[in-house]
């Protein structure tokens, strides 16, 4: 007979990890909600032109939660949606933001043209406090990114990051490594190696491990059963590293733990900031990757 | 300790024993009564052991441990720098070997056991001295990344009213209400990126009005370490980086305002 060890396709016993937020580091504001130009395959949020579960913040919503962070003593402000430069408003918070810290924009780079790429080259020149735009692109040849964010894009996206570049700002790019060998180095080499013979000679890169959730579910299937954290499985070491103890996610419809889980259904904290300072539960499969995979959504 | 009227901080020496000779000798010339050294001794230069003959036993001189110390002290396996950019882990697993390699075991020790903080009160102001933040060893404050709100919670939580730290290489200081201050003071090691071959680190003042702090430019011998660099068989990068004052490596987690005031 032969013995094979199935514990851990188990289920994990006991209940799940509570995490305290330590402190306030990072405020994400989803300033266009699920509503997005392109809709990528393998999107965690299930983001498209049709997404209105989320719906774009109003200006007044950005400042309130901007200020309310800044007067906790928040590090750096992120802008995500969908796509954060769809909003009519967008210019109007980058400004308002960057007087209260530092602030990165997350975009797939296809609405930036050279207007829109020499104003923010100039707000990066003259804001107080640093500001990075960052572009998602998933791949190195138009059939490896154009499978996971739609046809044409892989040109679109590359385009926007040149115009960023060649007005000034060097933008950090975002890669899910959705090909699994984008995640090794010599995957990785290959990004620097594109983006060199593009003239962008000092690539800056971020590589992200996918998320089992929204869209990307029905693409690259869903978590394990086993896929839990439990009490018991985090030090303090780790609970330090997961950026859920030192993040919050606004949005139009109330705050969230994370960028990632703001379509979980109870994941909610609450209407404001101040409502959701107390800890949260790490109930959710998405948990197992920031753990797993050491994620953190910052720059 | 607590009637000092005049001190300096410094911090990254990074090997640099030339630039480390020349900031003690001018710190002592300026009748400095104490120097505080922040941490970080090994990395990027040549010949780590000729630091600590300055740094050990010496009665002015109060050294306290950086994120580098710590690995060095306890022989890991890296800096744990956690660069993903391939050229900048290259340059750091180079560095870090070397001076690994090159670090008598008696030095090691002396680095793992070193303090990781300093806390004296002057003038009726607590000062703090850390190595990254007084929360996290090998947390950067840069300062395009530190607004002035993160700055007083860092201070009202760590109960100081002036703060002094390294680890990020460029130094800069931010002054807040009520007379509290955050300072950086950069690194003795390495240029700071701003195109001068000379290093920085801060001169205090201690008075009844409180605690001020400059920045004070050191000049070096820079093309002697440059050759004993090169018979160490070291980078070509790092050599440059000494011979022009512009980093070459370690950019990756520079953030962008402060990456394109240099030329890479």
């Amino acid at each position: 007979m032969i013995d094979v060890n199935l514990a851990i396709d188990r289920p994990p016993e006991g209940p799940a990890p509570l995490l305290e937020l330590r402190h306030l580091d990072t405020l994400w504001l989803q300033v266009t909600g699920t509503l997005c130009n392109l809709a990528c395959r393998h999107c965690f949020i299930s983001c498209g032109p049709k997404n209105e579960s989320h719906p774009f913040m109003a200006l007044e919503e950005v400042q309130r939660a901007v200020e309310s962070a800044a007067a906790m003593g928040v590090k750096e402000f992120y802008f995500t949606g969908g796509e954060p430069f769809m909003h009519p408003q967008i210019r109007e918070m980058i400004a308002l933001t960057l007087e209260h810290g530092p602030l990165s924009v997350l975009t797939n780079g296809v609405l930036i043209d050279e207007e829109l790429a020499s104003w923010l080259a100039g707000v990066f020149e003259t804001s107080r406090y640093n500001f990075d735009v960052r572009v998602s692109l998933d791949g190195t040849t138009p059939e490896e990114n154009d499978a996971i964010r739609g046809r044409h894009t892989f040109e679109k996206i590359l385009g926007g990051a040149e115009r960023l570049h060649e007005a000034g700002l060097n933008p950090v790019f975002t890669v899910t490594t959705c090909h699994a060998e984008l995640a090794e180095s010599a995957g990785r080499q290959r990004f620097f190696d594109l983006l060199a013979e593009r003239g962008i000679t000092r690539p800056r890169l971020k590589f992200l491990a996918p998320f089992k959730i929204g869209r990307e579910e029905r693409r690259g299937g869903a978590y394990e059963e086993f896929e839990r954290l439990r009490e018991g499985m985090l030090d303090e070491e780790a609970r330090a590293s997961l950026q859920c103890s030192s993040c919050r996610m606004v949005t139009a419809k109330g705050v969230y733990p994370c960028p990632i889980l703001i379509e979980e259904e109870g994941a909610r904290m609450g209407d404001t900031l101040e409502d959701a300072m107390g800890p949260i539960k790490l109930d959710h499969p998405a948990c197992y990757t920031c753990f797993v995979e050491g994620v953190t959504c910052r720059t | 300790m607590s009637d000092l009227r005049r001190f300096a901080v410094f911090g990254g020496v990074y090997n640099n024993f030339l630039s480390l000779e020349a900031t003690l000798r001018d710190a002592r010339a300026l009748g400095c009564e104490a120097i505080f050294c922040l941490g970080d001794m090994g990395g990027f230069g040549p010949q780590p052991d000729r630091v600590f003959p300055l740094l050990r036993d010496v009665s002015d001189l109060f050294v306290m441990q950086g994120n580098y110390d710590h690995s060095i002290g306890n022989r890991l396996e890296d800096c744990a720098c956690g660069y993903t950019d391939p050229r900048d882990n290259y340059y750091a697993q180079i560095s870090y070997d070397y001076t690994l390699a090159n670090t008598a075991d008696a030095h090691k020790d002396w680095l793992r056991d070193l303090p990781t903080e300093f806390r004296h009160t002057w003038a009726g102001q607590r000062v703090l001295m850390a190595h990254g933040s007084p929360r996290q060893v090998n947390e950067f404050l840069w300062e395009s990344m530190c607004p002035d709100a993160f700055l007083e919670h860092l201070l009202k939580s760590y109960e100081a009213d002036v703060l002094f730290v390294t680890h990020t290489g460029i130094p800069w200081k931010r002054e807040l209400e009520g007379g509290r201050q955050v300072i950086n003071v950069g690194a003795i090691g390495r240029p700071a990126n701003n195109g001068r071959t000379s290093v920085d680190y801060a001169l205090v003042e201690v008075d009844a009005e409180g605690v001020r702090v400059d920045f004070r430019e050191v000049a070096y011998d820079h093309e002697a370490l440059a050759v004993v660099m090169r018979e160490e068989g070291l980078p070509e990068p790092f050599v440059e980086t000494i011979l022009t004052g512009w980093w070459t490596t370690c950019l990756e987690v520079m953030p962008a305002r402060e990456r394109a005031a240099g030329v890479y």
